[in-house]
C-alpha cells in the first residue's frame, strides 16, 4: 500500500497526471498505512475528516459549489440539443451497472459484488469525481475508496481511453464535419434564470439529486448573478482548493491493505474502463442519430463530450476532429455537450439513488 | 477573385500570428494559435491565396465567428 501511494505521488509530480488529486490522494494513502501510525483509528485526523465530510456527504457537495461557479454554460445554452449527447452517455453507468450485478450476487457470483455495490461501481461512467463519492458513501458500499479513486483516475485517462472509441464508430466524412462557429448570443437573463430553473425542474424529476444539483447551480448563480464576484471567486479557488486538500486526504485515507488488496478492487477498475468506453460509445452513438436527423448539420465525435469529465472531453473531442481535418474546430460545440454531460451525470445519480429502494 | 473570410471557432486569446498583410498563404498555412479553454487552436487558411487583411493581433481576446482575416485567392 507504500508503494501505491508513492507510485500515485510519482505520477502526480512527475508524469503531472492530476497532481491536484493524486498528491493528496498519494499522501492520504501512506498516512493511513503506516502501521501504528493512529491516524485512521478513532479520533485520529484521517478518521474525524472521514466522519465530517464523506459520511456527511459534506465535502462532495462543497466541492459542487466550486465547480458550478467554474462552469460556463453559455456552450450549453447556445446549443441547447447538445442535453440529449449529455444524457446519452449516461449509459455507461446503467451498462456497467448491470455487468457488475451479472458477476456479482445478480448471476455469477464470481465476485462479491451485492446490488448496492453494482449500482456505486456503476456510478463511474459518470466520470464525475464529486458524484462518485456522493453516490457511493449513500448506498453505503464498501468499495467506496477503490470506486472514487477509479472514477478520478480515470478521468485522467480520458485521453488515451477515448479516441480509439471514437474513431471505430465513425467514418473519415463524419469526423470531417464542420460545424458553424457563429452562435446566437445567451443574455444575461438567461444565464440568471437557468440554475434556478434547472433546480426546480431537476429537484421535481429526480428529488434525490437536489443536493448534487442545488449545490452546482448555486454555485452557477453567484458565477452568472453578475453582482458576486467576491462569492464567485472565493467558491472557485479558495473554497475548491481547501476542500480538495481534505477530500483528497481522506480518500487517500481510506484505503486501508485490508479492504484494497483483493480480487474485487481489480475488477472494479476493470469495470470502470468499460463504464467510460459505453458511456463514449453510447454518447457518440447518439451523435450518429442527430447526425443523420439534423440533416449531416452535427459532427457525431462531440457525442463522446457527453460523459462529464470537463473539459478533458471536450479537448480530446477538438483534437480528434482536427486531426480529421484541420479546418475542424469543435471545441465550443463539445464543450456544451460536456456540460450537459456534467448536469446529466447528477440528475443520473440521483435517479439511480430514487430507484434503489425499489430494487434492494 | 473570391474573398474568404478565416473565423474564430471559439471565444478565446489570440497566441501568435503567423500570416502577414499583403503575404501569400498556401491552403493549410497557419494564419494564427489562439487559446479557448487552456488548450491551444491552430487556425489553419482555408485557400490559398494573398491575405489582404489581416484583424488580430497577439494578446487579443476574440469571440466565436469574429473575422481574424481575409484571403483574397
Amino acid at each position: 500500500m507504500l508503494g501505491l501511494g508513492g507510485l500515485l505521488i510519482y505520477l502526480g509530480i512527475a508524469k503531472q497526471v492530476e497532481p491536484v488529486l493524486l498528491v493528496p490522494i498519494g499522501t492520504g494513502i501512506i498516512l493511513a498505512n503506516i502501521p501504528l501510525g493512529g491516524l485512521t483509528d478513532a479520533g485520529g485526523l484521517l478518521a474525524v475528516l472521514r466522519r465530517a465530510g464523506i459520511d456527511t456527504e459534506l465535502f462532495p457537495l462543497l466541492i459542487f459549489i466550486g465547480v458550478g461557479a467554474m462552469i460556463d454554460f453559455g456552450s450549453l445554452l447556445q446549443r441547447p440539443y447538445t442535453v440529449f449527447l449529455g444524457a446519452a452517455a449516461q449509459f455507461g453507468i446503467f451498462g456497467t451497472f448491470f455487468l457488475a450485478y451479472f458477476v456479482g450476487d445478480g448471476g455469477l457470483r464470481l465476485f462479491d459484488f451485492s446490488f448496492k455495490d453494482a449500482v456505486a461501481i456503476g456510478i463511474i461512467g459518470s466520470a464525475d469525481g464529486p458524484t462518485s463519492i456522493y453516490v457511493a458513501t449513500l448506498v453505503g458500499t464498501k468499495y467506496a475508496p477503490s470506486i472514487v479513486v477509479a472514477a478520478y483516475s480515470y478521468m485522467a485517462l480520458v485521453p488515451i481511453i477515448q479516441p480509439p472509441i471514437m474513431r471505430a464508430l465513425t467514418t473519415d466524412v463524419e469526423r470531417r464535419l464542420v460545424m458553424p462557429a457563429r452562435a446566437p448570443k445567451v443574455s444575461r437573463r438567461t444565464r440568471v434564470v437557468f440554475p434556478i430553473v434547472t433546480i426546480l425542474v431537476t429537484g421535481l424529476i429526480a428529488p434525490k439529486a437536489t443536493p448534487l444539483i442545488g449545490t452546482l447551480m448555486f454555485g452557477n448563480l453567484l458565477r452568472e448573478s453578475g453582482v458576486l464576484e467576491r462569492l464567485s471567486q472565493a467558491a472557485q479557488n479558495e473554497m475548491a482548493n481547501i476542500v480538495t486538500i481534505l477530500l483528497g486526504l481522506t480518500v487517500g485515507g481510506m484505503m486501508e491493505a485490508r479492504d484494497f488488496l483483493r480480487p474485487e478492487t481489480i475488477m472494479i477498475y476493470v469495470m470502470g474502463v468499460v463504464a467510460f468506453a459505453v458511456g463514449t460509445a453510447a454518447g457518440v452513438i447518439f451523435g450518429k442519430v442527430m447526425y443523420l436527423a439534423s440533416g449531416k448539420k452535427i459532427n457525431p465525435l462531440i457525442g463522446a463530450a457527453g460523459i462529464s469529465a470537463f473539459p478533458m472531453c471536450a479537448r480530446v473531442v477538438q483534437k480528434v476532429g482536427l486531426e480529421a481535418n484541420p479546418h475542424n474546430h469543435l471545441l465550443m460545440h463539445a464543450a456544451g455537450a460536456n456540460t450537459a454531460g456534467q448536469i446529466a451525470s447528477v440528475v443520473a445519480g440521483g435517479a439511480v439513488l430514487a430507484l434503489l429502494p425499489f430494487f434492494a | 477573385m473570391a474573398e474568404e473570410i478565416v473565423e474564430a471557432p471559439a471565444a478565446g486569446k489570440i497566441l501568435k500570428v503567423y500570416a502577414e498583410a499583403g503575404k501569400p498563404v498556401a491552403e493549410g498555412d497557419r494564419i494564427c494559435m489562439m487559446e479557448a479553454l487552456k488548450m491551444e487552436l491552430p487556425i489553419v487558411a482555408p485557400v490559398g491565396g494573398t491575405v489582404t487583411k489581416l484583424h488580430v493581433a497577439p494578446g487579443q481576446t476574440v469571440e466565436a465567428g469574429d473575422p481574424l482575416a481575409v484571403i483574397e485567392g
